[in-house]
Parts: structure tokens; C-alpha cells; sequence
């Protein structure tokens, strides 16, 4: 029975050894270090897939800069450091908040330019909206209020269920 | 006023149109979405020494490049891409117009000198970069890769994916060309 166990152990630590293998654990000095790593590896953006984040992707080069990343952690480089290690490689698109310049100008400042865009046009919709269904007293002129007698007229010679 | 109405079908019309239009170019290989320019360009060569593939007491490294306009051609045995631009490099090797280095990338040995063996070797010399590190010093993101480097070890030109025909004859004659013009 004994025997059982311990091999049942055994077994049990081998396959927990082998999943253990297929993830990558960084091994950090404190804390602020791991959330440094957890933090960068979220704002770099893989090369590869281009849709991910270093940290989201599997891909080798992630992974490969995932490695780097963690490296210049350890040897104590600052974020400045390491973002700029980066970008000189791979330039600002490595980034997913790239620096204002005048080429990310209409990048950052688009959103708002929509928005100013859209503003623009509902009020000024919401002004003509006003101005046409306020204008006059809102009685009816002549003209209207005869077709609005013969459409009741009609009506009530042919009451339709 | 009744125009307006075609406003909405007049802006679908311009969109097809634009999206017929990109979709033409990225077929004719004019346009790469996924084609980043290389954060080195015009910036000297990143320097580095690597074992040589076939013998590894030998180093490649940057002072190869130095003294004459040369192609780096980042490669892997892993990469299908590789194979299909391999046989005009084979081409342009034995017209001797340019020398080839090669970077062959995350991979083995073995696997990279039997590749060589069976499709034939367009490199002057390749360097191992088994680790990928060198790969990214020069910033590759994709295999293959391949950069003109000047006779002052600058480079001048990245282009992800497959160098064919067309795309030489397009994008790195004229450049090559302008490249050996200059005074170096």
C-alpha cells in the first residue's frame, strides 16, 4: 500500500515536472521586478503577429524578447532602457503607446478630431431640427388646414375597422 | 436634392474602389501591410561575430561587409518562404553581380548545412545564429529578410520576404546600382 503511494507520487511529480517545462518561469529578485516584466512585456508589441503584445504572443521572436526583456531586467536596466533597446531595432512600432511626433500626431489626436467632427454636425443638425419645427406658431396656414378637413372628411365616409 | 441620397452610394463606390485598388498592389508585391521599415536604415550595420556555418573555428562577422555593396540574407531550413527565393539567389550567385552573406537563423547545424547541400549554397559565407540574437540586433521580425549593406557597412535597405526577379529588378537593382555610384 505504501509502495503504491510513492509510486503513484512519482508519477504524479514527473507529469507535474513535464507541464512544468512547457511554460517559461523568469525567476525574479523581488516583486517589483516581476511586475516591471509583466508590465513592459504587456506595452511591446510582437513584430510577428502585430496584434499582440509580447507577453500574449507565442510566437519564437516573442518569446526570444520575452528572454531579452528579462535579461536587462535582472542586469538592473532601467524601462527607459530596455524600451529603448527596442526601439532602436525595431523602431516605434515595437511600442503600442508610440511617442507624440508629427508622424503619430493624427494618431493620437484623431479620436478627439472625430469626436470634434461629430459634435460639430449633430449640433448643428439639433439647431436646424429647432429652427424648422419652432418656426411660425405652429397653426396651420390655409392651405393646410383645408386638406387636413377633407382627410377627416374622407375618413369618416369610410370608417375602415 | 434628390442627390443627396447617392451620397451614401457615391462613398461605398470610392471605398470598393480604394480597397480594389490596395488589394491590386499587395497582389503586384508594390504594397506590404505587414512590411515595417527597418529602424536601421542608413545607420551603420549592427557589428557582430559569428561562428561560420560550415567551419566554426571561422567567424563571419561585420568586417565582411566593409569595402563593397552586399546583400545580408537572413535564412533559416525551418522557413518555406526561404526555398522559394533560394533558387534566384543561386541565380545571382553565379552571376557573381553581388556578394551574398547569409544569417542563417534559429536553427541547427545540421538541418542548415543539409538545406545548403541539397539546394545548393548562393553564400559567400553564413554566419550561425543559433540563438537569434544577432537577429535581433538587426531587428528581423520574419524570415527571410534580406539588407543591402553600402561599402561603408551602412545600411541602405531592408526587404521582408522573398527577393524574386521582379523584386530585384524593382527594388534592389536600382539601388545597388545608385549604391556603387557613390563615392566610398
Amino acid at each position: 500500500m505504501n509502495r503504491g503511494r510513492a509510486l503513484l507520487l512519482a508519477l504524479l511529480l514527473a507529469v507535474a515536472s513535464v507541464s512544468w517545462a512547457a511554460i517559461e518561469s523568469f525567476e525574479f529578485d523581488s516583486p517589483e521586478q516581476e511586475a516591471r516584466f509583466k508590465q513592459l512585456s504587456g506595452e511591446l508589441r510582437c513584430l510577428v503577429c502585430q496584434n499582440q503584445s509580447i507577453g500574449d504572443s507565442n510566437a519564437e521572436l516573442a518569446q526570444d524578447l520575452r528572454r531579452e526583456v528579462y535579461q536587462m531586467i535582472k542586469a538592473g536596466q532601467s524601462d527607459a532602457e530596455i524600451v529603448d533597446f527596442l526601439v532602436a531595432r525595431y523602431g516605434d512600432f515595437v511600442l503600442y503607446r508610440p511617442p507624440v511626433t508629427t508622424t503619430t500626431a493624427l494618431l493620437w489626436a484623431g479620436p478627439f478630431l472625430l469626436i470634434a467632427i461629430g459634435l460639430f454636425f449633430l449640433l448643428r443638425f439639433i439647431r436646424t431640427r429647432v429652427a424648422t419645427t419652432t418656426a411660425g406658431d405652429g397653426a396651420l396656414s390655409a392651405e393646410e388646414q383645408a386638406r387636413l378637413d377633407a382627410l377627416l372628411q374622407n375618413s369618416a365616409k369610410d370608417p375602415r375597422p | 436634392m434628390k442627390a443627396r441620397f447617392l451620397v451614401p452610394l457615391a462613398i461605398f463606390g470610392a471605398l470598393v474602389g480604394l480597397f480594389w485598388f490596395m488589394l491590386n498592389q499587395m497582389n503586384a508585391g508594390e504594397y506590404n501591410p505587414r512590411e515595417l521599415p527597418s529602424a536601421l536604415l542608413d545607420k551603420p550595420a549592427p557589428t557582430f561575430e559569428l561562428p561560420d556555418l560550415h567551419d566554426p573555428a571561422k567567424s563571419v562577422g561585420t568586417p565582411n561587409f566593409i569595402g563593397q555593396v552586399s546583400l545580408f540574407n537572413v535564412w533559416a531550413s525551418w522557413c518555406v518562404s526561404c526555398r522559394v527565393e533560394h533558387p534566384f539567389f543561386m541565380e545571382l550567385a553565379r552571376s557573381g553581380e553581388i556578394p551574398i552573406y547569409g544569417l542563417n537563423y534559429k536553427d541547427t547545424r545540421a538541418d542548415a548545412l543539409r538545406w545548403l547541400d541539397q539546394l545548393g549554397d548562393p553564400y559567400v559565407a553564413s554566419a550561425f545564429d543559433e540563438a537569434g540574437r544577432v537577429g535581433i540586433d538587426w531587428g528581423v521580425y520574419g524570415v527571410p529578410e534580406t539588407f543591402v549593406v553600402d561599402r561603408a557597412g551602412k545600411i541602405r535597405m531592408r526587404f521582408p520576404g522573398p527577393v524574386t526577379r521582379e523584386v530585384w529588378e524593382r527594388r534592389f537593382s536600382p539601388l545597388i546600382a545608385q549604391l556603387r555610384s557613390e563615392q566610398g
